[in-house]
This record gives structure tokens, sequence and C-alpha cells, in this order.
């Protein structure tokens, strides 16, 4: 099908809290420079798929794998040293550092470790490519809310991740700013990125998504391009309910 | 045999202390430092009671409830409400509430010297030995261990049957969604503080009947109690009457066996094995 | 190194050479007085390393501060001095590693609970053993080692965990530390190994207690546990730290010397009210200056630079 070797490969990934199975036996792959979409309603079970995926929380059964070598069960820390980054639902700053030290965060622990003047230059020009050179000392406290967002998409690449997972990166932004974040993220698809996406703006998910996997009550319903799946009629079901499908 | 009548005995009463701090740091998630110093005014209050009017300690209680209530509430609403509003997140607010009641668990011990002075204070109420499956114990703690099993079971009851009690269950489990359903978090959680500091309180003039106290002697049991909550998992009731219950047989086997003076280290040991092994409790929700 | 800091770095050299003059003054009471000082603010300092970023509040300083002088008790008299310090800095590290694996994965409340009962628990073991194996409650400690000594060997010390700080804080840890104490789950997804980093600074400013309580056994002639191990230690050091400001290096200098001051005055004149003055100095931080003094002093002069910008 896809001549480039996956990132990512998932298999069988299931997550119980106790009697609620969250995510249920799913399998997928997302393959090198692909950017693909996470979608369903809510309550489906993407962000703890996310979570999976980036160690926040460890499977109940099945496995997750990073260009081949098993990634399910390691801590947090080891995952993002081996190459994932995220972002989180509800942005996450780091309120007392500078803006600039908190792109040197994601520099210095993870996937490329960079220290003292080389991590500083390192993490200013990953505020250039977000669009945030301006402020760059100015306290977090300051930020609009797409400005916090950008803060932590430059703190997130500036681990130079393989695999970056955005979870609801463009939720809560104004028209305006929801223009600016998905011109942002196409051009980071432009540079050949790996991503997977979480997200409920349908027009960002057909614009952006080479390909997407639905999902609904932990399990996938769904997989194909962003056109293919959203006429599916049991995506529409999941979605909106029996009876407009 | 007798080792574990004595020790459930002990933990019985166990029981109703920790209780009412499981009242208030898994409903008002309040992690109160000065519960220890609570109980001890509310033995305070039973001793002043029984020995000035020769009023029997368990009456005392009519009165140690209301005002341990309404003192409690007051604390909440005074000291620790601003604290609620202005914590950024529930870590912060933990660490907040445990320094601020730490400082009050202080200025109280320093009231109650200024009141009571330093010494120890007992009285000997219902200190006949009474029989029971052939040993001999006191009575106090026989009827301690009763009213304590009373009030436990009338609480357990009315947290699982009554309209209030669900609320504040709900709570407990989550404030968001609590809140999402209609349930007034604020009021609730003043409730659950304040009902915490009165059965603490109550557990408090129990405990009077049959062990000797002082003014400085309350952060013992608030590190009993702290024990006994992590133990049993924050929030369960249930879990908390079974670690009160483990808590009070170890530390008799513990004095009767080895020695009375490592009771404290009996319930450390306790306390890492869980730390380390579970340190959801016996019966607590593992959180994300 | 920047301008400022070497000016930093000859103010403190100043001050710490004016403070070696103390005991020149003869006077017992102000040389005792500054031994608790010195004292004090060597265990406040290494106590803000670690609770300073990541506002996890330890009350262990009382358990390594004892094991630290039952060290000195225990070897006086078969082990030369210097190296008591050395087995006391050791004894203290690993007690703190052995605390920190156990109770810094979880929440900070677990970790503040554990260490409030730390002392005291300790303090109870070795009675037991004291009273059941050694034949005698209480250990002797007869040595020559003057107070004046004992000073200078604190401000040795406070210099090294000064210069021990400043390091620190210029490196990954000290960096770490600070991304921990914004953010747990940040620091983890950023690569970070939050335990680690959590435990190495515990077992640092454990160490530091220890080699303190050291320092401080030759003041006793006879050594009991409960002389050893009080958990007094562990509060007033919390308070001098935060009353101070844990945010920075030379913060909890600023809370140690007016607190212990005023704790000196209370006892010799009120001393039933000492609880009293722990409570309110507990509740002033809370309620009033959370960031402590230095907290307060940099908020004033933010706001004096924005009016004056404005």
């Amino acid at each position: 099908m896809r001549g480039s070797p996956a990132v990512l490969s998932v298999r069988g990934a299931t997550k119980r809290f106790g009697g609620l199975v969250a995510v249920d036996r799913l399998d997928f792959e997302v393959g090198e420079h692909e950017v693909m979409g996470l979608i369903g309603p809510n309550g489906s079970g993407k962000t703890t798929m996310m979570n999976l995926i980036s160690g926040a929380l460890k499977p109940s059964a099945g496995t997750i794998a990073l260009k081949g070598a098993r990634i399910s069960g390691l801590p947090a820390q080891e995952i993002n040293r081996r190459g994932v980054a995220r972002t989180f639902q509800l942005v996450r700053l780091l309120p007392s550092l500078s803006v600039l030290e908190n792109v040197v965060a994601g520099a210095v622990f993870g996937h490329r470790r960079r220290w003292g003047r080389e991590a500083s230059a390192h993490a200013h020009r990953m505020l250039e490519r977000v669009g945030l050179e301006a402020v760059a000392h100015a306290p977090v406290s300051q930020l609009t809310y797409i400005d916090q967002k950008r803060l932590e998409l430059a703190r997130v690449l500036a681990s130079e991740p393989d695999l970056l997972l955005l979870d609801e990166w463009l939720a809560g932004l104004n028209p305006t700013e929801l223009e600016t974040g998905i011109a942002l993220i196409r051009d980071l698809r432009a540079e050949g990125r790996t991503i997977i996406l979480v997200e409920h703006v349908m027009d960002a998910i057909r614009s952006l998504c080479d390909r997407c996997v639905v999902m609904a009550s932990g399990r996938k319903i769904a997989e194909g391009t962003p056109d293919d799946v959203l006429a599916d009629r049991e995506v529409i079901r999941a979605y909106l309910g029996d009876d407009d499908a | 045999m007798d080792i574990l009548i004595a020790g459930l005995l002990l933990g019985g009463t166990y029981a109703l202390i920790a209780m009412g701090l499981n009242l208030q740091y898994g409903v008002a998630r309040i992690m109160n430092l000065a519960n220890g110093e609570l109980l001890v005014a509310g033995g305070f209050a039973a001793f002043w009671v029984y020995t000035s009017g020769q009023v029997s300690p368990l009456a005392a209680i009519l009165l140690v409830a209301p005002a341990a209530f309404v003192l409690n509430w007051l604390i909440y609403r005074i000291m620790l409400r601003p604290l609620v509003g202005r914590a950024k997140s529930r870590g912060q607010l933990e660490v907040d509430s445990i320094l601020a009641t730490f400082g009050l668990s202080f200025i109280l011990v320093g009231v109650m010297l200024a009141i009571f002075g330093g010494d120890y204070f007992s009285y000997s109420y219902l200190a006949t030995p009474v029989s029971l499956f052939g040993s001999n114990f006191g009575l106090n703690r026989v009827v301690a261990f009763l009213m304590a099993s009373l009030i436990a079971l009338a609480l357990f009851l009315w947290l699982n049957l009554t309209r209030p009690g669900m609320a504040i269950r709900a709570v407990s489990v989550s404030p968001e969604s609590a809140r999402l359903v209609g349930i007034d978090v604020r009021r609730l959680s003043a409730l659950a503080f304040a009902l915490g500091g009165a059965v603490t309180a109550v557990g408090g003039a129990l405990i009077s009947t049959f062990l000797t106290l002082d003014a400085s002697i309350g952060i013992l049991f608030t590190m009993k109690a702290l024990i006994i909550v992590i133990m049993g998992g924050v929030g369960d009731i249930r879990g908390t009457i079974v670690a009160a219950l483990i808590l009070g047989l170890a530390e008799t086997l513990v004095a009767t066996v080895i020695d009375p003076g490592l009771t404290l280290a009996a319930a450390y040991l306790m306390f890492i094995l869980i730390l380390l092994f579970r340190p959801q409790g016996l019966f607590g929700r593992r959180t994300l | 190194m920047s301008q400022a800091e070497v000016r930093n770095l000859l103010v403190a050299a100043a001050l710490l050479g004016l403070a070696a003059l103390l005991p020149l003054t003869g006077d017992g009471y102000y040389i005792a007085l500054g031994v608790t000082i010195a004292m004090y603010t060597v265990l406040a300092t290494s106590w803000a390393l670690f609770s300073g970023p990541t506002h996890y509040i330890s009350l262990a300083t009382a358990a390594f501060y004892g094991l630290g002088t039952y060290t000195v008790a225990l070897g006086i008299d078969v082990v030369p001095y210097w190296l008591l310090l050395v087995i006391a800095l050791v004894v203290g590290a690993v007690a703190a590693g052995l605390v920190g694996l156990a109770t810094l994965r979880l929440s900070g409340v677990y970790f503040v609970i554990f260490t409030l009962g730390l002392a005291e628990m300790i303090r109870q073991v070795v009675t037991w053993v004291q009273n059941n194996f050694a034949g005698h409650r209480g250990l002797y400690v007869l040595t020559d080692i003057t107070e004046e000594v004992i000073y200078w060997e604190l401000l040795g010390l406070a210099a090294l965990v000064f210069l021990a700080g400043w390091l620190i804080n210029r490196s990954r840890l000290g960096f770490a530390l600070r991304i921990i104490g914004n953010d747990e789950v940040v620091a983890a997804h950023s690569g970070i190994n939050t335990a680690r980093a959590k435990v190495l600074l515990f077992m640092v400013s454990g160490g530091v207690a220890a080699v303190v309580g050291a320092l401080l056994a030759p003041r006793w002639t006879y050594i009991e546990p409960s002389l050893a191990f009080t958990p007094l230690i562990s509060f007033t050091v919390v308070i001098m730290a935060l009353l101070g400001g844990a945010g920075r290096l030379w913060g909890p200098v600023i809370g140690v010397v007016p607190f212990a001051i005023l704790w000196e005055i209370t006892s010799a004149q009120f001393p039933n009210q000492r609880s009293l003055l722990l409570g309110i100095a507990f509740l002033l931080i809370v309620y009033a200056i959370p960031n402590g003094i230095i907290g307060r002093v940099e908020d004033v002069v933010r706001r004096v630079r924005q009016r004056r910008q404005a």
C-alpha cells in the first residue's frame, strides 16, 4: 500500500479503567511524513489513545511500537527521548519560566539534547518558526490564547520529534486564529513531519490529513481518507445519532 | 485472642476519627493537619464536662458534636475557602491547606496550653473490667467501641441512603462532574468539612474515656488518622474502617508482644508498605 | 561569569568574612545565638534547594539531623571526627534516598505526611534499640570542640551550600527541578526522569542536614534520642525558609535571622507561647506572603519598574 515504513504501529491497544473500556483493541499504523487524523465523537477514547502513545498511561493490553521498537509500557520520559512529543488538550505551559525558557525546556532533556547557548539559539529558531519571536522575553502570563498554543508547539518542536501528537490543538480558537493555526500545521506537514492530529474541526481534518481513523466508544469504526470516512454511514451515525444517518 | 479483641476495640475508635478526616480530605479536598487537635479539644470538652458537672461523656457528645460542627464550618469558610478560590491546581490547594491547617494546629495547641496547661489529663469513667471471651477489658473501651460503631453505621447509612449523603459522595468522586449535575460543591464541601470535624471531636470525647490526653498529643492522632485514611483509600468509608481496625490490631500486637514504645513505628511500617505497593489504598481508585 | 554575578560573589564573600568575626567579641550569648543562626541558615538553605523548585514540603529535616548527631555520638570514641562528618553525610544522603524513592513517585501530600512522622518514628526505633540492646539510653560525647569552632565550621558549610546551590541552579538538574515544580506532566513529557531528579536533590539536602547534626553534636555532652530527634527543627526550618522565600538561593537566610531572634525572645519570655508563634508564622506564610519576604520585595520592585516604564 505505502512504500514508507511505519513510524508508529498500534496493535490491539486496549485501556480499561475498572469496568470501563476506554480504548478497545485499536489497530492502526502511521507512515512516515503522514498526517493522520484521529477523530470521533466526545468520549470515544481519542485522548486516551494519545495518552497511551505518549506514555501518560500504560495500555492494559496490546502493543505500541515506534519505528519497530516497542514503546508501550515505557515511562513518558523514555518515550519522549525516543522521539515522541505532544501537546495537551488544555495548554500546559511552565508559568514561572520565561517564554524562551519554556521552549528551551523541550530541547534539553528529550530526543535531541542541547544545553547552554546552543539550546537558546535553537529555542529562538523555534520561536521564529511559530511566529513568537517578538515575545521571546515576555512573561508567560501575558500571552494570548493562540500565542500560548504556539508556545506549547514551539516547546514540542524543540525536541525535534519523529512523531508529533497534537491533542485538539485547534480547539477554542476564533476564526482568525484558526486560520493561522491551520496554516502553521500545514507548514509542518510541508516540512515532512509525521503527525497524529486529534481534532473536532472538520475543515482542518479535511485540509490537513492524509488519512483518518475514526473512533467510537473506544473502537475503530472507520479508516481511510477524510472524504471517505466523513461520508461513511457508521461515522455519521456515531456523531449524530441514528435518526440523521 | 485478647490481643485481637483489644486491637479491634482500639481500631473501632480510631475508625471514627479517621472517618472525620476522610470526609474532610475526600470531599472538601483539605488535608486537615489540625485534625488531631480537634480530637484533643473534643476530649478536653468531655473531661471538663465530666469533672465539673459529673455528666457522662456520652452525653457530652450532644454538646461536643454541634459545637465542633460550627467551629469547623467557620474554619472552612474563613480560613480554607479563600485557599480553594485562589489555588490554581489541586496540588497547590493541598500544599496550601497543609501549611494552613498545620499553622492552625499550632495555634490550637497554644490556646489549649493557655487554657488547660501542659499537664496530662484523664478521668475514670466506666473503668470497670468487663469479661469478653474469657479476658478482661475496660468497660469504657467497649462502650467507646459500641458508640463508635453506632455513629459509623449511622454515617454510612446517611451517606448511602440520603440525598445529601449521595451528593457528598458524588463530590468526593469528582467535583467537576458533581457541579455539572447541579450539586452546590462549595456548600457541600463546607458541610463535609464541618461534619468531619464533628465526627472527629466526638471520637475525641470517646477516646478520652480510656486514654490519657494532653494539649500536645494531637499530632500523634493526626498522623494515625492520616495513615488510616491513605491506607484505606481516600473517599471510601469502608476502607477507612478496615484500615483503622488493622491499625488498631497492629498497634496492640506490637505493644503487647514487642514494646509499647514502638506503636508509631508499627503504623509507619504499614504506611511505607502501602505507599510502596498500593498507594491508592486498599479500597481506593487509582487516579490517572 | 557576568559582572552582576561577580559582584554578588564579592558581596557574599564580604558578608561571610564579616560573620566570621563574631566569635572575636568573646560574648558567649551572642556566639551561641550565632551558632543557632548559622545552623538554621545551612538547614534552611539546603532545604530550599529541594523544596523551593519542586514545592514538595519536606518535614524530614529533623530526622536527617538526628541521624547525623547520632552518627557522631556512636562513633566519637572510635573514629576521627572529620571522618564522622563524612559518614554522617553519607548516612543522611542514603536515608534521604530511601525516603525519596519510596515517596517521591507519589503526590506531594503523601510526601509531607510521610516526612511529618519520620523523625518521631526513628526516635522510637533508636530508643527501643538503645533500651534493649545497648543497655543505656544515652551516649556520652566528650570533646574539646568549642562553640567558636562549631560556629566557623557552620559558616564554612554555609559557604559550601551556597556554592552548591549556585552551581545546581545553573545546571541541567536545577533546570529540570524548576520544570518539575511548574508542571510535572510536562517535565515527564519533555524527557525528564522526574523521580531521579527529585531523589538526587533530596539526597543533597538530606546529607547536608545530617552533617549539620554531626557538627552540632559536640555541643551536648550527653545525647539521648529525644534530644537528637526533635521534630521542632523540621517545623522551624520550613517556616524560616518560606518566610524568607524559597525561590531564591539567599531567600531563606532573610527568614532565618529575624525568626531565630524572635524565637529566642519568645522562648525566654513566653515559653508557653512558642506554639502560637509557630502557628502564626505558618498562617502568615500561607495568607500574607506566599512567596516569602523576597517574593514581596520582588513584587514591589517589579511594580515600580512597570510604573516607571508606563
